[in-house]
């Protein structure tokens, strides 16, 4: 079993628990311990972008140094490896430590400003659990599989903070894949489509949720059209705007056909014959039950 | 008829100030519109990306006015296609920051309803005060 230190972040600790669960679980069976990080704390969700504003900065760079903590006392061994699961977690922790490695003022200023906190050294990489899924192999993951996603027909969804900006991004910005290697090891029929990575619209779904229901809409219509029966993601706020806000969709369109959003680890814990035990559908807004039960996979 | 536009010390100032806090040289844009072709939220704005790039250019500060630049999304998607380099997302934070510094936020909290504000996660909660509140 290897050890990895692992960063929640606030959503997947509540609304999205059903996607930490999933992922814990799916990583054992893959010899994979994702250890949470003691003490960690919200990473601020966004990047901030203005270069005089270093402050929002501490919050990432606080949880990278947990990281070296872990390794001073022995919890992990030799691991710089920090893993994340919520994307959007991964754009900012990533995109923090980028900033500070690139910048020598800025990362001696952050140093200065957590007076009491041990020095942040550097060497921590931040990774995304997909980044770690495709490095232990697909080929390893598809012999794990009891239960083969046959005759599912899912459309991969990756939004932006998994792939953009691309000095942060884990695959091609404009046509990735990483997710639908994933899903065919699992047994799955990739549905491709190019809305795969456009913007679900965000934060924004705080004040104007019409505004995201468009999005959502044009999002799971395209995918639908393909022949997709569900969709998959990394993100919670992708999975509220998606799933949750298909309310909204419904009351602007009636012709429009529900779909579910699954975290693609919820996929994984069910190939794996895990069950519905480490899923939580009750968390996913539109019950994803009915299709799996359909398709002889619960 | 030769029409004249005029940019003055005023003018000036604001660009500068807006290159300085997005780190871009909005300068460089030459208006190819690649990135309001690509942006997700061009149907609800008032003034294209490529408009508010434009704005700045000229130093014109009613460009804060637009509700382009709350709308902007943060997607990274104009970023990686501005065939110049520039990154408008930037820009858009850099705008939006000049008002939150004045202590004028975009959005009132307390005017969120009470049923949204128990379906919302807080990845969402968190992410729009980071960019709507100063
Ligand atoms: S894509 Fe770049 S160069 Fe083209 S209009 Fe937009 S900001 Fe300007
Ligand atoms: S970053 Fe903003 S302006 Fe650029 S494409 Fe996305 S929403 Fe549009």
């Amino acid at each position: 079993m290897i050890k990895l230190p692992y960063y929640p972040g606030c959503t997947l600790k509540t609304s999205a628990k059903n996607f930490e669960i999933s992922a814990i679980e799916s990583a054992k069976i893959l010899d994979i311990e994702l250890i949470e990080l003691p003490r960690w704390n919200c990473c601020g969700t966004v990047f901030s972008l203005t270069s005089d504003d270093l402050i929002h900065h501490i919050a990432p760079i606080r949880n990278l140094i947990r990281v070296q903590e872990m390794n001073g006392n022995g919890i992990v061994k030799d691991e710089h490896r920090l893993v994340t699961l919520c994307s959007m977690c991964y754009n900012t922790l990533k995109r923090a430590n980028l900033r500070v490695k690139e910048n020598p003022d800025d990362f001696k200023k952050i140093n200065d400003l957590m007076y009491l906190e041990e020095d942040y050294n550097g060497n921590v990489e931040v990774i995304h659990f997909l980044e770690l899924l495709k490095k232990t192999g697909f080929e390893k993951v598809k012999e794990k599989v009891k239960k083969p996603l046959k005759n599912l027909k899912i459309a991969p969804y990756y939004g932006c903070m998994l792939l953009r900006p691309k000095e942060v991004g884990i695959d091609d910005p404009e046509d990735p894949t990483i997710q639908a290697e994933l899903l065919e090891s699992l047994g799955a029929e990739v549905i491709d489509n190019p809305y795969k990575k456009v913007c679900c619209g965000s934060y924004q779904t705080v004040q104007d949720k019409y505004v995201v229901s468009e999005l959502t809409y044009d999002i799971l219509t395209h995918a639908q059209r393909e022949g997709a029966f569900a969709i998959t993601t990394s993100c919670p706020l992708c999975a509220f705007n998606l799933d949750n806000r298909q309310k909204e969709v419904k009351e602007k369109h009636q012709d429009f056909k529900q779909i579910p959003v699954f975290y693609f680890t919820q996929l994984m814990a069910i190939a794996f014959g895990l069950g519905e035990k480490y899923c939580s559908f009750d968390l996913n807004y539109i019950n994803p039950r009915p299709l799996l039960i359909d398709k002889k996979l619960l | 008829m030769i029409k004249k536009i005029v940019i003055s010390s005023e003018n000036v100032k604001f660009l500068d100030k807006i290159n300085e806090l997005s780190g871009e040289t909005v300068t460089l844009c030459d208006q190819c519109g690649v990135c309001s072709g690509s942006c997700p939220m061009i149907s609800e704005m008032d003034i294209t990306p490529s408009q508010m790039m434009r704005k700045v250019q000229l130093g014109q500060m009613d460009v804060m006015d637009s509700k382009a630049m709350w709308l902007c999304a943060s997607c990274f998607a104009c970023t990686v296609r501005c065939p110049r380099g520039l990154d408008l997302s930037k820009v858009a934070e850099a705008l939006r920051q000049v008002k939150l510094r004045q202590a004028i936020d975009h959005i009132d909290i307390k005017k969120i309803p009470e049923n949204e504000i128990n379906r919302l996660p807080q990845i969402a909660l968190i992410s729009s005060f980071r960019k709507f509140t100063g």
